[in-house]
């Protein structure tokens, strides 16, 4: 590389690499030394809000690979989140190791995402956004009525994840858990992309005739697409329900399959550091609304009444802005800053 | 037997406002392949409206209804405009995303207004049941099935004699050839937009007179898909059909549930069951083209 200016691939190898230069690893390295270490400086508070961000993550980065990458709209996710949260809940409530009930929980969720995932041979664009609408509403109605199991409207109270003999009881143990797992599933997901399978989705997202012309599967191949994506979406789920520690089946509306089509719109669709970058925003998002209201209620006394309606309001409204104005999200405008930087003082 | 009867009169009234605002998603749909996921909020806003001017503002029901076909005429023009035309040849998910966020923004407006608790019109007709063949309806329920009657009748005529209505159908089969025509198809766009925003003004205007209204009727929009894929989503008819099968075929599952297995609820998802059903049989629907794909 030295001696360059600019980079040359001269195989294909070269180009699927994660880091194409030593500059981006280590700042990535000191990136992630200064994240493991911020439970020690950060308050409470705002380790829990690192923790809602990995889970976002996982979620974010599933969704993205099936829609994003593979092109199959989802209206979903939320619900199979749902299932994972019940199922691993269910499992730990019986006594289950932690890791094994929320792989359990992944699984279960792999198979109902594959189950919903089928009139994805015969279905395309809005037609499979509606058949999975479908699937949401009526998950929804389940984890509802189905009192027995889920506890119905009352919701389930959960205890907090027990590791090897140690309770992971507060937010900073709770934050290297979901770190890790969101660590992982972002490394899957990016390992998946430079696969054979993540260049097959690829090819079915850009044109499906062709892709079935040179011999891709395209059953196969989008239910392998639903399964991976509903599997990680479990594990998100399950994460979620023990570090709120209870789940009511609200939580789980199709306003969470809303949310996190959001995310990776915001961040930009097939690209794994949109789905973080969209997560990030996201989430921090009513935060930053929360203290902006604060200011303006020295100006207008009774803002906080309607607050509420204009979180969801401002989050629409950010949604529209982006497709019209950054239709490509936040990964698009990441690179263009860093083009304009590595040219810094002779960019024309 | 009377119980189901009763399911069934209920369902149709239903099935009638359903129609009307599967009317207005389809025309969307056919002009300009957009699916309005907003499509229930601007039921809702119609509502919203009407109320305002004739309870807030106290304007006799007529005016007040005139006046909110007119605000609906600029909805939607305002919403094609500023918000769809930028997004003419982006991805499909695109589209749908555009609506959903519109969708929330038109609800947190409403409840910004008028916040979430339930609002009644004033009774418009009198509330004495007329007997039809031995089950009580109430006149309001005859209204609402005939004035949406009326007007399916009004825009098959006009979709099949009026020039406008040829070539906004002209648009919908190709929208190149139309162009060469020389029909603007841009403004058949947003003609098609205002009509649905009339359209949906009226549904919400009729349900706000049977049931008041508050900050969750958008959730009609939701029952809107069932009806359209059932019907086909390009077909005008199977909007009007699909509209009353779902409204009846959710009321008489409903109360059998209830009746039979004392299952609550089962209202907010039986539609959806019967779509799954749907998709996996038959996904163009009973009139919809079915589309052929060659390599």
């Amino acid at each position: 590389m030295r001696g360059k200016c600019g980079l040359f691939h001269t195989s294909y190898a070269s180009e699927t690499r994660f880091f194409q230069s030593g500059f981006q690893k280590l700042s990535l390295g000191l990136f992630l030394v200064l994240l493991l270490c911020s439970p020690f400086f950060l308050s409470n508070y705002q380790v829990s809000m690192l923790n809602m961000i990995n889970i976002a993550v996982i979620g974010a980065v599933a969704l993205n690979l099936l829609t994003g990458c593979c092109g199959q709209i989802s209206l979903g996710h939320g619900a199979f989140i749902g299932v994972g949260a019940y199922t691993t809940g269910i499992c730990t409530l019986a006594g289950w190791p932690f890791f094994a009930a929320l792989l359990f929980g992944g699984l279960v969720t792999a198979v109902v995402g594959m189950l919903f995932g089928i009139p994805s041979l015969r279905l395309k664009g809005i037609y499979l956004a509606i058949a999975t609408l479908a699937a949401q509403l009526i998950l929804s109605y389940v984890f509802l009525h189905w009192t027995s199991v889920t506890g119905g409207a009352i919701g389930m109270g959960l205890d907090a994840p027990v590791i090897l003999g140690m309770s992971l009881d507060n937010d900073a143990k709770m934050f290297y858990l979901t770190f890790g797992v969101a660590a992982a599933s972002v490394l899957l997901v990016a390992n998946i992309l430079r696969t054979r399978h993540g260049r097959a989705f690829v090819a079915i997202r850009d044109f499906h005739q062709s892709a079935e012309s040179v011999g891709i599967n395209l059953f196969a191949y989008k239910l392998q697409a639903f399964a991976v994506s509903s599997f990680l979406a479990g594990i998100a789920g399950g994460l979620w329900a023990h570090y709120t520690m209870y789940i009511t089946p609200e939580q789980f509306d199709i306003m969470l399959s809303i949310q996190y089509l959001a995310i990776i719109i915001i961040g930009g669709l097939g690209s794994v550091l949109g789905s973080i970058f969209g997560a990030v925003f996201v989430t921090l998002l009513p935060e930053f609304l929360g203290v902006l209201a604060q200011w303006a209620g020295s100006f207008f006394p009774n803002i906080s009444m309607y607050f509420l309606a204009l979180r969801e309001g401002i989050f629409g409204l950010i949604l529209v802005l982006f497709l019209i104005f950054e239709p490509e999200g936040l990964a698009h405008r990441w690179r263009l800053i860093k083009a304009y930087w590595k040219l810094y003082p002779f960019a024309h | 037997m009377e119980y189901y009867l009763q399911l069934i009169v209920n369902g149709l009234v239903v099935g009638s406002i359903y129609s009307l605002v599967a009317l207005g998603f389809v025309i969307i749909y056919k002009a300009t392949k957009v699916v309005n996921f907003a499509q229930g909020e601007m039921v809702m806003v119609g509502a919203y409206i009407c109320f305002a001017l004739t309870v807030q503002m106290g304007l006799p029901f007529l005016v007040s209804f005139l006046m909110t076909l007119v605000f609906s005429v600029i909805l939607g023009l305002c919403i094609e405009r500023v918000i769809l035309r930028p997004l003419i040849g982006e991805p499909i998910i695109s589209v749908i995303m555009v609506t959903v966020g519109l969708s929330t923004v038109l609800k947190s407006l409403v409840q910004l207004f008028w916040g979430t608790q339930i609002r009644v019109f004033p009774p418009v007709l009198p509330s004495e049941p007329i007997w039809v063949a031995g089950v009580p309806i109430a006149p309001i329920y005859i209204a609402a099935f005939v004035l949406s009657g009326l007007l399916f009748a009004v825009f098959s005529l006009f979709f099949k004699y009026s020039r406008t209505g040829i070539a906004m159908r002209a648009t919908a089969m190709d929208q190149q050839a139309a162009q060469s025509m020389g029909i603007g198809v841009k403004n058949i766009f947003a003609l098609s937009w205002c009509i649905a925003a009339v359209v949906s003004s009226i549904g919400g205007i009729i349900l706000g007179n049977i049931n008041g209204i508050n900050a969750q009727l958008g959730h009609l929009g939701l029952k809107v898909f069932p009806a359209v894929i059932l019907g086909g989503l390009d077909s005008l008819l199977g909007a009007a059909l699909g509209g009353l099968i779902i409204g009846v075929l959710e009321n008489v599952a409903d109360g059998f549930m209830q009746q039979v297995f004392s299952l609550p609820g089962f209202k907010e998802v039986a539609a959806y069951v019967v779509l799954v059903i749907i998709l996996m049989i038959r996904p163009y629907g009973l009139f919809g083209t079915r589309e052929i794909e060659r390599v």
